[in-house]
């Protein structure tokens, strides 16, 4: 067919591209900027890092004290690693409930499936606020846990959950479960099942047909379940500042309390791109499984 | 195949859907407890409900909301579509790969992040030229940074699985290309361009960290109020409130989500009859 002419493409193609460049790339510039400048008692707080002197010479002032900060002061590395702990361990149990989950729902009937997909995706479209807020309902001491567990008598007080480190796991795995699990069920769903049929008609047990054929096909869904877990969960500021106590100290809160409580500018822009870095593998890996799945 | 559960496997699926369920549950049923305090059960009462009426602050929140949602979604649903479009149809231009990566990478980037850079790019944007303002202009554009990313990967898969001859039939028999895409193309379009619309809707409508960074004095959104009321403890006519902002969001969901097949499956029943 007759390829659309050139001109023509460009009027589809720039602005959404300019768009983003601007309002999404573009930002990553200015606080990489912003991240060299001092802070100071003005509006906006922070000192230019190019500025004309009063002869008219061009005075270029560029402090790496940001970045040195972040080493001197151990509360950026314990809540780099606390995040990364809490993403990790809460990825690998939403892996655990998630993966039978979506096999179960791969192997209905085409009609069930529907019915099941729309009841995990249906989460996904109901506030993530507001399901932080109803966990809290359920788990807080006066919850609905605590009552019906004191009701039947299993405990005499109430069990301390909220605001702990596990209230800050169950809030992640509550509230990222659905991307869980949908990619690992457009996988699971698309497994030539020809191949399972052959390793059983060969003589595998089933478990056996799990390990050597399932599983492994399956792998392009669970990284790419896993990073959509993963990396939101180690940015999370929401369900750490509500569920979490003063010591669920992960490095969405450290970047909020910098720029809301400190108003200290470059230091969290310091943070942001520090933490960009450290997240750049990951995004990496997942932008490569996408590009190589919509190529496909 | 065989369609056998294994009970290991129900049980696991059933409890997956309790625990993504129970809470929001919960939830609705204490909206309508007669008693302010949250563990005891006072009866059945909706006045909760009828109290929302009255508070100020929560009704201009949730104005100013929906019209970021509605002013947001459109803009992000045109750029979205213009991005799938541009990577589906046209196979190499300068610029794909970081169109590509554009629209990948805010699906995975943590709000906090976007919200801290864009809010030093409005800063700067400010000081360079005097626009803009914090408030209403800046939560829409972040907005629609966030929501086109999810507007184009939803109709970009639509567009590739969307058969091509009718468009090329519709050229041959004279029609510009761009004519038969408005005339073809765009109506397959439909139901993914709609139910992004939804989505971008309601994730405009639920964002807190993005807006909490980019809004200035003054302009704060529902997710911003209730977050600040939630901080303080469970309070019931936020009970109420969520119910009805869960229950209004399920409700289109699911009614767009059978208006979209039905629709899907009149277009397949349509074309089988054409083919005969």
């Amino acid at each position: 067919m007759k390829p659309i002419e050139r001109p023509g493409r460009w009027l589809i193609i720039l602005p959404p591209l300019l768009f983003l460049l601007i309002f999404f790339l573009i930002p990553f510039v200015f606080a990489f900027k912003i991240s060299f400048a001092d802070t100071a008692a003005r509006v906006p707080p922070f000192t230019d890092i190019l500025s004309t002197t009063p002869d008219h010479h061009l005075q270029f002032s560029l402090s790496l004290g940001n970045y040195q900060y972040l080493f001197t002061d151990e509360v950026y590395g314990v809540a780099y690693l606390y995040s990364l702990k809490t993403a990790f361990f809460s990825t690998l149990i939403c892996l655990v409930l998630g993966y039978p989950m979506a096999y179960a729902i791969a192997r209905a009937s085409k009609s069930t499936q529907n019915i099941l997909l729309l009841i995990i995706i249906l989460p996904f479209w109901t506030s993530f606020l507001l399901r932080v807020y109803a966990l809290e309902g359920i788990i807080r001491d006066n919850g609905i846990l605590n009552t019906v567990l004191l009701h039947l008598g299993l405990i005499h007080e109430p069990l301390r959950i909220m605001r702990t480190t596990l209230a800050v796991y169950l809030g992640i795995i509550y509230s990222y479960l659905p991307f869980m699990v949908l990619p690992l069920f457009a996988t699971l769903e698309k497994l030539d099942r020809s191949l399972l049929e052959a390793a059983s008609d060969l003589g595998s047990p089933p478990w056996r047909v799990f390990l050597d054929v399932t599983l492994p096909l399956s792998i392009p869904g669970i990284i790419a379940g896993s990073l959509l877990v993963f990396i939101p969960a180690v940015g999370e500021f929401v369900i750490p500042s509500l569920l979490g106590g003063p010591d669920s100290l992960m490095i969405g809160r450290v970047l909020w309390d910098e720029f809301f409580g400190n108003h200290d500018w470059p230091v969290a822009s310091a943070v942001a791109i520090a933490f960009l870095f450290l997240l750049a593998g990951p995004i990496a890996i997942y932008q490569y499984y996408n590009v190589k799945q919509l190529e496909a | 195949m065989e369609r056998r559960f294994s009970p290991t496997l129900l049980t696991i699926l059933c409890l997956g859907i309790t625990v993504l369920y129970l809470p929001i549950l919960v939830l609705i049923a204490f909206s309508f407890n007669a008693s302010p305090l949250v563990n005891v059960w006072g009866g059945f009462s909706t006045a909760w409900y009828f109290q929302l009426l009255h508070n100020r602050q929560l009704l201009q929140a949730a104005l100013l909301s929906l019209e970021v949602a509605v002013t947001a979604s459109t803009a992000a649903v045109v750029l979205g579509t213009m991005a799938a479009i541009a990577l589906v149809r046209f196979a190499r231009f300068r610029g794909r790969l970081l169109l590509t990566g554009m629209v990948n990478a805010p699906l995975v980037m943590p709000e906090i992040i976007t919200g801290i850079t864009q809010l030093l790019l409005f800063v700067s944007m400010l000081q360079m030229f005097g626009w803009p303002h914090r408030g209403f202009t800046t939560i829409v554009l972040s907005h629609v940074a966030f929501c086109s990313a999810y507007v184009t990967i939803t109709v970009q898969s639509r567009l590739q699985t969307a058969d091509r001859s009718l468009e090329e039939a519709a050229m041959d028999l004279g029609s510009g290309p761009a004519r038969a895409f408005l005339e073809i193309t765009l109506p397959i379009l439909m139901p993914a361009i709609l139910s992004s619309w939804l989505l971008s809707f309601t994730l405009s409508l639920d964002d807190l960290v993005i807006s909490s960074f980019v809004s200035g004095p003054g302009a704060s959104t529902l997710p911003m109020v209730i977050y600040s009321k939630v901080k303080l403890g469970v309070s019931p006519d936020v009970n109420a409130l969520a119910s009805l902002i869960i229950c209004a969001v399920g409700a289109c969901v699911i009614s767009a989500g059978y208006f979209m097949r039905r629709a899907d499956q009149r277009r397949a029943l349509e074309m089988q009859m054409a083919e005969r």
